[in-house]
Order: structure tokens, then C-alpha cells, then sequence
């Protein structure tokens, strides 16, 4: 049992760690780190209940190992706000009620904000596509896909 | 005792407003917490054994290998979940899925399970047990389970409902029958008969959270436990009927819950964490991987359903006769009898027959799932339904509402129906822009309808009063979807002040008295009854306080728009008290103010909903898009329209995925296949359209607000609206789901080949 | 005197009577009386059967009135998703 040491970067503060070889990031953020916001729903990348970015990318942290966040720029939800005040996502998230159980609802954010990031403008089309990857069982994804469609709005008026 | 829950029309200030949910926040910051979220000091990780085979005797386990291993602190059988059920079958069943005695019943089933200090090395102690297993011949299919030559699963297993009582052990569990009238009779009466023989496969709730608890055991025999539930309440029930715990020793706290739909309204792993936990002397977390969540919880039935209905040319039906097939798992249920309850429960019939069947196969013990077994009956009857309209030659709507139930019909099932809504739903479907849109190439409109019976049941509610005049109000119903913001608009209401200053939480099972779980649509309708209840009574505890203060008799007090004001004009000009000056004196009237309630919620009503859907198929590679789905179904009241909009959108959306995909496929070896959301494939954002929802408000008599429960009906239309959609885009009867593309094009081919 | 049916399972603890006449005020008093005239039901009765009165299901209430002339019908108890 040899720990690895790794330093990286979380919602901008410097973290270091030790993990071991298997633990995936994920474990690392949850089980070592308290940042319980990126949620476990399958473990193989398949329902993006663990969505985070690395270096700016949109990855599933369940399929990236802790060790590998070395030297790296993590963002996780618990990032997403700006001290006490909402990303706009967020807000039209909940004026829209695109949530019921809430537990996809962070992935749902990370991805959305990685959409919002690279295409201010998307169509439905678009946003269904790029969020496929995020499973939601309760909403039937309609009010989410008309928050997402209002934030961006309000993001590309202000 | 004594509320009066008759239904009373009255203008709203709360009541129908959107605001935004009270544990929005947090869920959208990451801070809520769900079942894995939470932590005890000293907590070890707990991991299940599980049967790799379908079914298999259970000679031996030896755990020696797994307890000498450096970092594990407890190893448990069966044995250490003795059996403390004194013949009550249902809680055996409960306990013998919580951990296999004799046998291992599934793929999945669990055997064993260990607690140790980190993960790798719980893994690690698994890997230790040695179990051996003699495996018997196995049964998965539901057509196959009833043949004579099937192997048998239980030999203590009698077919129930038949005379004479058999002599020999059957996997037909129970035969149930309802109806009226002499359906033979009806038959020789009809000009058009449709018959057809339909199966669903076997689908799974799908929350996204995984089942997850830590449990507490201490040697003085109190205990506690966090979990994501249903209904904790319930949970505890289990869970101390399982474990030989005295009921108020056990405290259990409900998480946040990431999904339910059903199947989180029995015990799973959660006894087995309290018997390692006892066995440890430590706190022990389980959570169960995706891989555990399909092969060993959830599944809803898997269903062999033959239905005949005959009319006339008219379009008056004569007769309707179906005989339901549920595969339950291993464990008698009464997953048939519900689709023979429900199967036909839209209609006024005068002759009909339904007859369900419980059969044991070597699958997960069926639980319920969102109008349990009500979807499939919904399938095969609408689907023939729809075909017998074409026969005749009349619009399927039309059709339909010629012989829908009315109040005054006699109701498949048995009770004749009050007033129902099942005629507004399809006249608002008649109406509906969506019914007249045009359709193109390859493209076909299905609609159908759907039952459920609702639910109402034990509810316990506490509401105080703060010292500046704001309200906590504890519920002890599990808020799945968005509970607690209409909760907290139905105390805002009755006390007269803003939605914001109620604060709603969910009380842990220490802090109320039991309340029944959040299923069977209940949870707002009763909670909501709960709530008025205790909010009246605070309200009776300020107008007391208030006479106190002005000194003047109670019945001279009213409360309005959030303060007591003196009516008789002898009392002079007297300054309304607001809530928050009665609060702020409260400790000089008689200290602090509070309503409670306990009270049985009965007389839920039962509920209906019309839905309609265009796809279009495309006949190269069988796939089915969804093009436009309205959803039509009756609330009562909408305490908060965006949740039951929800719940439509949310139900269909289930329907739809199990009507075109979700399938659980299992080999030749009788292993689940594809336990994994990948080769499981629920609807992604980019399979749907948006889900167009129109919300009938007609009262519930029997809610002071005329709320009825919404949250299960939406799902049972779906399968046969899509299916009805897939046979007009495709020129064929679709008679098994999912209509997957394979299937579909296997019609597609059998229809040209005939 | 209310009309009391019974579903087939039922009727099977209640020597195969599908129609039963009871005079009981409320459902409670309807329990009590037909334990005592079909002891067979007696557990079923406890917990796991339905009453509805014309049509409206209850499952708990036991309080619950039953007004003359009503159709009274026992059924299962069910649970929901």
C-alpha cells in the first residue's frame, strides 16, 4: 500500500492529496476531499451524475483516476457559484423546476456550463445532443432543456 | 381525529403559485445530501456477496478465509439474520431477498456480506468466501415458468385462488378474478372481435442514486440509520421487525433521494448493514454499485397478458376478457392481480372477465414500479382496443368515449365509480390541437389511456410557530419531487403569510409519528390534508392566544390574511395582531404555539389520463422517433403546476423508454446480461421531444383542496400510445415491448413476407 | 342494512357468499360483525383488505361511515409505486 502524493488545482485553490493507484477521481472528491456534489450513478461513464472538467474539459470523474488530476485544473460543482451568488444556469435550473430528485442535477450543471462556455448560442437540437450524456429518470428532461435555453439567453443579454 | 376533509371551493394566494422549491439550493450548489453523501465517525464499508447463478442450492459457505484477512470486522450469513418473522410470509420474503437462506433464487441474490475498514479490502474479503452451490435447473420466462415440465422453484408454493387447493408446489403463485357479467354472452353479441396475445419484458425503475445507507448499531440496542427511502417510517418497521429491534430504538433518517419510482419502498441491503454493524460494534456504509441495482432490486413484472374484446358495429363493446401473466421474482406478489384490477378499469362494461396470475421465475423480486402492473394491462387492452375501433371503423377517441366509464358504472374491478374523470381527459384529447396536426411519410399518431388507483394512508405533521412569526413545518412523507415547496404553499396558505416564511424539512423517525411512505401517489395528497389539519390548529392556538392578549372571548377572534382581528364591534377599533406579534408574546400567553395532526388520508379517488403521441419509424433500420407527446391527465388541484407538470413529463418519459427500449435480457445461463446503463438504455435528452402537458383541475371531493395524487398515472398510458403510434406509422400490430428496432423490423419483414 | 360484496379471494373465507347484508354504522362495526359471522376473514381483515364505499377506496380509516344504501365492496389492499 504506497500512497500516490498529488497536487492539483479544484475550483481554483491548491489541493493535495494522497490516493491510491485505483481510486478514481471521483473517490478522491468524495471520499478524501468532502466535495460530495459530483454524485456516483453507474460508475462506468455511462450517466454523467459526476460530471466535472479537467483542464476544461468535460469528463466523467468516475473515469479518471485521482492520480491523474496531478498538475491539473479541476472544476466540480461545488465550484460553480460565485460566493453566495448562483451561476445563471443555476438560477433558471430552479425558476424553471428542471429538477425533481436533484441527484443528476450537478452533472446536469457542469455540462450545461461546458455547452454554455463553448456555444453561447445553441439550438435545442444542440443542447439535447451535447447533454445526452447526462441521465435524468425524473423530468423527462423538457424543463431542463427550457432552463439551459433561458440561461444562455440571459447569459448572451448581460 | 376529527378533520373534515369534504372538499370546499375557495379563492388561493399560495396555492397554484410557482415558487421556487425550498431545497432548490442545495441541490443545485452540490450541498444536499442523498444516501452515499453522509458519514459516521469510524464508519467501515460494507459489500454484499452476491449468487452468480439463476438458481442454486446453497450447501455451504465458509467465511474463514474472509475473517482472517487483516482489516475485516465482520462477516454475515443468513445465520446472523435468523429468522424472527413468526409466519409472516410477506416479511420472510423481505428477509430471504435481504440475504438467500437455502437457496440462491437470482442472479444477484445475496449470500454473504462483510464490513471492513476501506473498500479494497472488503473487495478483497468477497473474493475470500467460499460458497458452494449446487445448481439447479432455472426459469426466467414468464410463459415458460408455467408449463408443467418448468422447474419448479419452491416446493412450499400452492396455487392460491383454485378449488380444489392443488396437492403439488406450482410457480403460479395466485390466481385472481374479477368481472361482471357473462363475457360468453357478450361474445355471441358482437359483429367484430379483436383477440391478441401481447408480453412487456422486464424493466427497472432507474433512479439514478443507488441504494444507499450507513447503519448504527450499539450494544445498548439503540441504533440509527441514514438512508435513501421512500419511507423511512416503513423502513424502520422492517428493519426492526428484521433485526428483533424495539421499534422507537431505532432511529432512521431519510437522505435526500436521487429517484424511487417504487423501488425503494421495501428493505434491500439495509438490514444487512445493521447486522454488521452489530456484529462490527462500528457504524457500516453500503452502497450498492449500478451492477447491484439491476440484477438485486427493482424490477417491475414481466408480463404475458391475451386479451378479446368483442362489440357491436355500433362501437358499444360487449364484451372484454384478458388473462394477465406477472412474473413476481421468487416471492409471491400480487403484481397479476393488479393488472386484472386495473386492466380494464376505463371502460364501462357490461360483460367482462379479467384473470391474473402470479408467477414465480428466477429473476430479482419484483417491486413496484410507478402504477405497478398497471402499464402492461394498459398496453395489451389499448392496443386491442384500437384495433377493434379500426375494424368497426370508427375514431379511436370516439370510440373510447362511447364506452368509457361514468359515474354509476360498474368498474371492472368491482365498486361502482363516483364522479371520474376519465370522459374530460378524452375530451380534452379530442379537442387538442395535437389530435388535428399533420402527420408525413412514415409517421403515425397512437393515443390511450390509463387507471390508477390512488392512495391516501397514515400521515403525521407538526407545524410551529417561530418567535418572529415564521413556521417549520415537519413532514414525515419522503419529498421525491418537490413535496416540500407545495407543502410549504399549503401552510403559507392556511396561516396567511408568505411561502417564504415557511421552512418545510422532513422529519426523521424519532421527531413524528409513523407516516406511510411516499408511494401510490399519496404523498401530496395526504401530507397536504396533514398539513391544513395542523395549520388549523395553530391557527385555533393565536386566535386563543390573541383573546388572551385583548381580553376577550375566542369565539369573538377570526384569523385573516396572516392576523387575528376582533369582529364584534363592542371590542372598538382594536389593531389587527399579526402573526408575528402573537409569536413574540407567545412565552407570556401560554408558551410557544404549534398545530399538530395525525390523521388517515383515505378517499384519494382514483385518477386517469389520456395521452397522445406521434412518431415516425423508419422502416430501414426499425428505429422510432418520438416526434410530439401530449400528456392529459386530472389533478384535482395543482398545489404547484410546475411539480405535476413534472410528474406528467417525468411518467411519460419512463413510458417511453420502456416502451421502445428498457428490456432486461438474460442468457442462456440465466445471468442478467446487461446490468449497466450502457447495454440498458433509459431515455437520453436527445431521444425526446419536449412533453407537452395539460393539467384538468376537477375537484376531489374528498381533499379540502380537491387535490388527488398525480404521480403515478402518467406512466400507464405511454406503452400502448406508442405502440398505437408505432402500428399507424408502421402498418403493424406491435404486440411485444419494447418495440426495440429489431422487433419492429421483424414485423415489418413478417408483414411483407405475408 | 348496507350490501356488503366480497372479491372471489375473499368470498372464499366467507363460506363463498359474494353478497353479504350487514347492519354496521361504520366500517369498524362492519369488520366486527363479519369476523363474527366468517371467522375465516379475521386475519385478512386486520390488514390486508380495502373497503369501498360507493366507489372511493379506503384503506385505513376505519372510522369511516358507511351511509344507507351505499355499494359497499371489499377488496385487497393495494400499494402503490
Amino acid at each position: 500500500m504506497s500512497a500516490i502524493a498529488v497536487s492539483t488545482t479544484i475550483n481554483g485553490d491548491e489541493v493535495e492529496f494522497l490516493c491510491q493507484a485505483e481510486e478514481t477521481l471521483l473517490d478522491v472528491l468524495r471520499e478524501r476531499l468532502g466535495l460530495t456534489g459530483a454524485k456516483e450513478g453507474c460508475g462506468t461513464g455511462d450517466c454523467g451524475a459526476c460530471s466535472v472538467m479537467v483542464d476544461g474539459r468535460l469528463v466523467c470523474a468516475c473515469l479518471v483516476l485521482g492520480a491523474e488530476a496531478e498538475g491539473r485544473s479541476i472544476e466540480t460543482i461545488e465550484g460553480m457559484a460565485n460566493g453566495d451568488e448562483l451561476h445563471p444556469l443555476q438560477t433558471k435550473f430552479l425558476e424553471h423546476a428542471a429538477l425533481q430528485c436533484g441527484v443528476c442535477t450537478p452533472g446536469f450543471l457542469v455540462a450545461a456550463k461546458a455547452l454554455l462556455d463553448a456555444n453561447p448560442d445553441p439550438t435545442e437540437e444542440e443542447i439535447r445532443f451535447w447533454l445526452a450524456g447526462n441521465l435524468c429518470r425524473c423530468t423527462g428532461y423538457d424543463k431542463i432543456v427550457r432552463a439551459v435555453q433561458d440561461a444562455a439567453q440571459e447569459l448572451r443579454g448581460s | 381525529m376529527s378533520f373534515d376533509a369534504k372538499y370546499k371551493a375557495q379563492d388561493y394566494n399560495s396555492v397554484g403559485t410557482r415558487p421556487v422549491r425550498p431545497d432548490g439550493v442545495d441541490k443545485v450548489t452540490g450541498r444536499a445530501r442523498y444516501g452515499a453523501d453522509f458519514n459516521m465517525p469510524g464508519q467501515l464499508v460494507g459489500r454484499v456477496l452476491r449468487s452468480p447463478h439463476a438458481h442454486a442450492r446453497i450447501v455451504s459457505i465458509d467465511t474463514s478465509g474472509a475473517e482472517r484477512l487483516k482489516g475485516v470486522k465482520a462477516v454475515v450469513t443468513a445465520a446472523d439474520l435468523p429468522d424472527l418473522t413468526n409466519g409472516d410470509q410477506t416479511l420472510f420474503d423481505i428477509l430471504d431477498n435481504c440475504m438467500a437462506r437455502s437457496k440462491a433464487f437470482y442472479d444477484g441474490h445475496a449470500v454473504a456480506a462483510v464490513a471492513a475498514v476501506d473498500a479494497k479490502t472488503a473487495r478483497e474479503a468477497l473474493k475470500r468466501i467460499e460458497v458452494e452451490y449446487e445448481v439447479l435447473p432455472h426459469v426466467i420466462d414468464v410463459d415458460e415458468a408455467v408449463k408443467p415440465s418448468a422447474p419448479v422453484l419452491r416446493d412450499d408454493v400452492f396455487t392460491g385462488g383454485v378449488e380444489p387447493k392443488p396437492q403439488t408446489p406450482s410457480n403460479i403463485a395466485n390466481r385472481s378474478e374479477f368481472g361482471h357479467g357473462d363475457v360468453d354472452e357478450g361474445f355471441a353479441e358482437a359483429d367484430v372481435i379483436v383477440e391478441r396475445s401481447f408480453r412487456t419484458e422486464q424493466t427497472h425503475q432507474g433512479y439514478i442514486e443507488p441504494h444507499a445507507c450507513v447503519a448504527s448499531m450499539n450494544p445498548d440496542g439503540t441504533a440509527d440509520m441514514w438512508v435513501c427511502t421512500q419511507g423511512h417510517f416503513v423502513y424502520r418497521q422492517n428493519c426492526a421487525d428484521l433485526l428483533g429491534l424495539d421499534v422507537s430504538k431505532l432511529r432512521v433518517t431519510s437522505s435526500e433521494i436521487g429517484g424511487g419510482f417504487g423501488g425503494k419502498t421495501h428493505v434491500w441491503m439495509e438490514p444487512v448493514a445493521l447486522a454488521l454493524s452489530r456484529k462490527a460494534g462500528r457504524p457500516v456504509k453500503i452502497v450498492m454499485s449500478r451492477n447491484e441495482v439491476f440484477r438485486a432490486s427493482g424490477p417491475t413484472s414481466a408480463t404475458s397478458i391475451d386479451v378479446k374484446i368483442g362489440a357491436k358495429k355500433d362501437g358499444t363493446i360487449t364484451a372484454a376478457q384478458a388473462t394477465l401473466r406477472y412474473s413476481c421474482g421468487p416471492y409471491e406478489d400480487i403484481w397479476g392481480e393488479f393488472g386484472a384490477k386495473t386492466s380494464f378499469a376505463c371502460y364501462g362494461l357490461k360483460n367482462v372477465k379479467s384473470v391474473g396470475y402470479e408467477v414465480l421465475v428466477n429473476r430479482p423480486k419484483a417491486a413496484a414500479y410507478r402504477a405497478p402492473s398497471a402499464p402492461m394491462a394498459a398496453f395489451a387492452v389499448e392496443s386491442t382496443i384500437d384495433e377493434l375501433a379500426q375494424k368497426i371503423g370508427l375514431d379511436s377517441i370516439e370510440f373510447r368515449i362511447k364506452n368509457a366509464a361514468k359515474e354509476g358504472t360498474r368498474s371492472s374491478y368491482g365498486p361502482v365509480y363516483g364522479p371520474i374523470g376519465i370522459g374530460p381527459t378524452l375530451e380534452a384529447a379530442q379537442n387538442h390541437p395535437h389530435m388535428k396536426a399533420p402527420l408525413g411519410k412514415n409517421q403515425g399518431r397512437g393515443m390511450a389511456c390509463g387507471f390508477w388507483f390512488n392512495f391516501g394512508g397514515q400521515t403525521c405533521t407538526d407545524l410551529n410557530i417561530g418567535s418572529d412569526g415564521t413556521a417549520t413545518l415537519a413532514v414525515g412523507t419522503v419529498d421525491v419531487g418537490g413535496a416540500r415547496a407545495s407543502l410549504s404553499l399549503v401552510a403559507a396558505e392556511e396561516l396567511g403569510i408568505p411561502y417564504e416564511n415557511v421552512r418545510a424539512v422532513v422529519a426523521d423517525t424519532a421527531s413524528l409519528g409513523y407516516n406511510d411512505m411516499t408511494d401510490g401517489s399519496r404523498g401530496t395528497f395526504s401530507s397536504s390534508m396533514a398539513t391544513i389539519s395542523a395549520a388549523r390548529n395553530a391557527v385555533k392556538v393565536l386566535r386563543e392566544r390573541a383573546a388572551l392578549t385583548w381580553d376577550i372571548p375566542v369565539e369573538d377572534v377570526i384569523w385573516e390574511d396572516g392576523c387575528a382581528k376582533a369582529t364584534d364591534k363592542k371590542h372598538g377599533n382594536l389593531p389587527p395582531l399579526t402573526i408575528a406579534d402573537i409569536a413574540e408574546t407567545a412565552g407570556k400567553t401560554g408558551g410557544p404555539i404549534a398545530g399538530h395532526s395525525e390523521l388517515v388520508a383515505d378517499g384519494a379517488g382514483v385518477s386517469f389520463a389520456t395521452h397522445i403521441c406521434d412518431v415516425e419509424v423508419d422502416p430501414e433500420t426499425g428505429a422510432t422517433k418520438i416526434l410530439r407527446y401530449t400528456v392529459i391527465q386530472d389533478a384535482g388541484k395543482a398545489v404547484h403546476p410546475d411539480y405535476v407538470e413534472g410528474q406528467y413529463q417525468g411518467g411519460a418519459a419512463q413510458g417511453i423508454g420502456w416502451a421502445l427500449n428498457e428490456e432486461y435480457i438474460y442468457g442462456e445461463d440465466g445471468r442478467l446480461q446487461n446490468p449497466g446503463f450502457l447495454d440498458y438504455r433509459i431515455p437520453v435528452c436527445s431521444d425526446l421531444p419536449m412533453i407537452d402537458t395539460q393539467i384538468l383541475e376537477i375537484p376531489n371531493p374528498n381533499h379540502p383542496y380537491g387535490v388527488r395524487g398525480v404521480g403515478e398515472t402518467s406512466i400507464v398510458p405511454p406503452l400502448a400510445a406508442i405502440a398505437n403510434a408505432v402500428s399507424n406509422a408502421a402498418g403493424v400490430r406491435m404486440t411485444h415491448i419494447p418495440m426495440s428496432p429489431p422487433r419492429i423490423l421483424a414485423a415489418l419483414e413478417g408483414e411483407s413476407e405475408g | 342494512m348496507a350490501e356488503v360484496n366480497l372479491s372471489a379471494a375473499l368470498a372464499a373465507l366467507a363460506d363463498n357468499e359474494r353478497q353479504i347484508q350487514i347492519e354496521a354504522k361504520d366500517i369498524r362495526e362492519l369488520f366486527r360483525k363479519l369476523e363474527e359471522r366468517y371467522p375465516g376473514l379475521e386475519p385478512v381483515l386486520k390488514n390486508d383488505v380495502a373497503v369501498a364505499i360507493d366507489g372511493v377506496i379506503y384503506r385505513d380509516n376505519w372510522s369511516k361511515e358507511l351511509p344507507d344504501d351505499a355499494e359497499i365492496f371489499l377488496m385487497r389492499r393495494l400499494t402503490g409505486g
